[in-house]
């Protein structure tokens, strides 16, 4: 008898599980629209010096809250109109994108980070540790997010890097919560104790054994959180916490544009426009990654 | 039942403390002297300082101070403002009304509108309904609700002229707060015209205030329907020949009805957060805006009480969730 097994390559596998990710990902349209709004938007980050036809500083003072070139009024040289001190909107929103993806990437990154670490030793360790851990995350999850990013705000200073700080610490418990409950559940299984058998140190076990197994719930929060983080950034810009003026960040861009809200409406629009569809494109794609990663938690 | 409480009373403990040490650190996390951040900007003598520093305890070890802190807080004493020099509690059990009016009216809305979408979603899955209304729905989770508000607000206070922009009720009415609710105290008032003025005032806040919360009990709605009509004992109801009606009223509705339930409750925390952004816009009197316009004027003993009580109360509502999850699903209360 001849052996049938066709022994892959590493490349081969991984290959494989790509098209198959592909293949599930794929079979829901929102989040193929999604991926292809988000990409855009990451193009428009990357080719923003490119993109804009201005400045996105530059203060035209003969222009002030010109209205959009379609409306009465409005100019050739600025498409979505100027601001209140004659700084055209479209070039404000294209290097906005900048700040959203650099926020998002940011703050997941240092929040899942953390949140692994913390949810490894926990879940890994177990005992008081475990119970002192949790408690300590319970505890940040006592306050509303908004508000404990404010106050961490407040205490470390307004700007860019402290908000993205702040959110970062926000949302890390979810990451850990996730990795514990993940971490728990593998932990039982023998692939664990064969390693151990084997003589795998406690971090080899908790890092390169358990974790690679743990990760499709924590990729599915990433996405959700990297939406969230571009959701209340712009939301402590808009209160005057997060980037400051002259910062083109979407949210900043809102709160200078609240009192021309009845004048200018494209002020207003144009920012929060930008915000919802890159949350929304990002929520997609995160649907999808949950249908392909993670058949448990599918939706329907 | 009794004990279901009890131990989850205990597991509040340990919490409850950790939230006392969160906020008995942020004014010694705040760089600056906490005295002279306690004393406000005006600045202080050296008597002065040394009174207040003794007054508040900072001349002791930090454990004594944490402490001290503990006991007045027993004792309700959550120090003064330093602008309105009133007690805090005072300042917080004013304005908590208008944020629990607030909250309660968007809460309602987006359980009245998002329950019954999200089983007609699940009932027609894949119809245009269906397609239509979670489509909605994901708007309505990523939608940056103080961009919402604004827009709102030019659209229906703007270009339409039928609400108003700020506040609670028009300037031109006024009587005694009985309830703290505008809805019923205008009622109770007699005054014509009260009731329509606190109403057109409430609307538009309380529609910006419900959008996300509706989203997500419209979307956890449906999937729990959808997957409780999977369910064994709702094919059993199906083949014995009941209605569609009582099958999904019935059998499906109230099981799929838990997890929802839970859902609505965790969204409590998520309208705290909200009612900062949509206190704000609509300059709305409650304890959101409070907490930013303390921040903004460094009140930081607001800060830090306002922290306090609005974890405590985030705490209590998880709670009152759990216990009315145990209450509804014995398979919790028993394990």
């Amino acid at each position: 008898m001849t052996d049938t097994t066709v022994k892959l390559s590493d490349a081969a596998i991984r290959r494989r599980q790509i098209k198959e990710f592909w293949f599930y990902f794929s079979q829901n349209r929102g989040a193929v629209i999604g991926l292809a709004v988000f990409v855009l938007l990451v193009l428009t980050a990357f080719l923003a010096p490119l993109l804009a036809p201005h400045d996105p500083t530059q203060q035209y003072r003969d222009a002030l809250l010109v209205p959009p070139i379609w409306q009465d009024g409005g100019r050739a040289g600025f498409l979505l109109g100027t601001d209140a001190v004659g700084r055209d909107m479209l070039s404000r929103l294209i290097y906005g994108a900048q700040y959203s993806l650099f926020i998002g990437i940011v703050v997941v990154a240092i929040a899942l980070t953390g949140g692994i670490i913390i949810g490894l030793i926990a879940g890994f360790y177990g005992g008081w540790v475990d119970s002192v851990i949790m408690r300590v995350m319970d505890v940040v999850l006592a306050f509303p997010s908004l508000l404990l990013a404010l106050v961490l705000v407040a205490i470390l200073g307004p700007g860019l890097t402290n908000a993205m700080i702040a959110i970062a610490i926000v949302y890390q418990p979810h990451f850990a919560r996730l990795t514990r409950a993940a971490v728990m559940g593998e932990k039982a299984r023998e692939y664990v104790a064969a390693a151990k058998v084997a003589g795998a140190s406690n971090l080899r076990l908790m890092f390169k054994t358990i974790l690679p197994n743990c990760l499709a719930p924590l990729i599915v929060q990433a996405t959700l959180s990297f939406s969230s983080a571009v959701l209340d950034s712009a939301a402590l810009g808009f209160l005057g916490m997060g980037a400051q003026p002259p910062a083109s960040e979407w949210g900043t861009m809102l709160a200078e544009a609240r009192e021309f809200i009845l004048r200018a409406w494209w002020v207003v629009t144009f920012p929060g426009l930008a915000i919802l569809i890159s949350v929304l494109a990002i929520n997609l794609m995160g649907d999808g990654l949950r249908d392909a990663l993670d058949p448990k938690l599918k939706r329907s | 039942m009794l004990r279901f409480i009890l131990t989850k009373l205990l597991y509040l403990i340990p919490t409850m403390l950790g939230i006392t040490l969160v906020a008995f650190g942020f004014i010694r996390l705040l760089p600056g002297d906490p005295v002279l951040l306690m004393a406000g900007e005006r600045g202080v003598s050296a008597e002065r300082y040394a009174q207040i520093a003794a007054q508040l305890g900072y001349d002791k070890p930090i454990w004594q101070q944490y402490l001290h802190y503990l006991g007045n807080l027993l004792q309700g004493d959550l120090g003064n403002s330093l602008v309105t020099k009133k007690p805090v509690l005072a300042e917080f059990l004013t304005l908590f009304p208008a944020t629990v009016e607030l909250g309660l009216v968007a809460i309602i809305i987006a359980t009245v509108i998002g329950v019954p979408v999200g089983v007609i979603a699940a009932i027609k899955r894949g119809s245009w309904f269906d397609q239509i209304s979670m489509t909605g729905a994901l708007v309505g989770f990523s939608m940056p609700i103080f961009w919402w508000g604004l827009l709102l607000i030019i659209l229906f206070s703007g270009i339409l002229q039928w609400t108003p922009v700020s506040g609670r009720i028009s300037l031109m009415y006024f009587f005694p707060p009985v309830t703290g609710f505008m809805l019923i105290d205008s009622l109770i008032s007699g005054q014509a015209g009260a009731f329509r003025s606190a109403l057109s005032h409430l609307i538009l806040p309380s529609v910006v205030l419900a959008t996300i919360p509706l989203a997500v009990i419209a979307r956890q709605t449906r999937s729990a329907m959808l997957e409780v009509m999977g369910e064994d004992y709702v094919r059993t109801a199906r083949a014995k020949g009941l209605s569609p009606r009582r099958v999904i009223g019935v059998h499906a509705l109230r099981n799929a009805m838990i997890p929802v339930i839970t859902t609505i409750g965790l969204q409590i925390g998520v309208l705290l957060a909200g009612a900062i952004l949509t206190e704000t816009i609509f300059s709305w009197p409650g304890i959101g805006k409070w907490m930013i316009d303390s921040i903004s004027r460094r009140d930081y003993p607001v800060v830090q009480s306002g922290l306090l009580l609005i974890a405590a109360i985030v705490m209590i509502v998880n709670l009152i969730v759990d216990l009315t999850y145990g209450l509804i699903n014995p398979r919790i209360r028993h394990k």
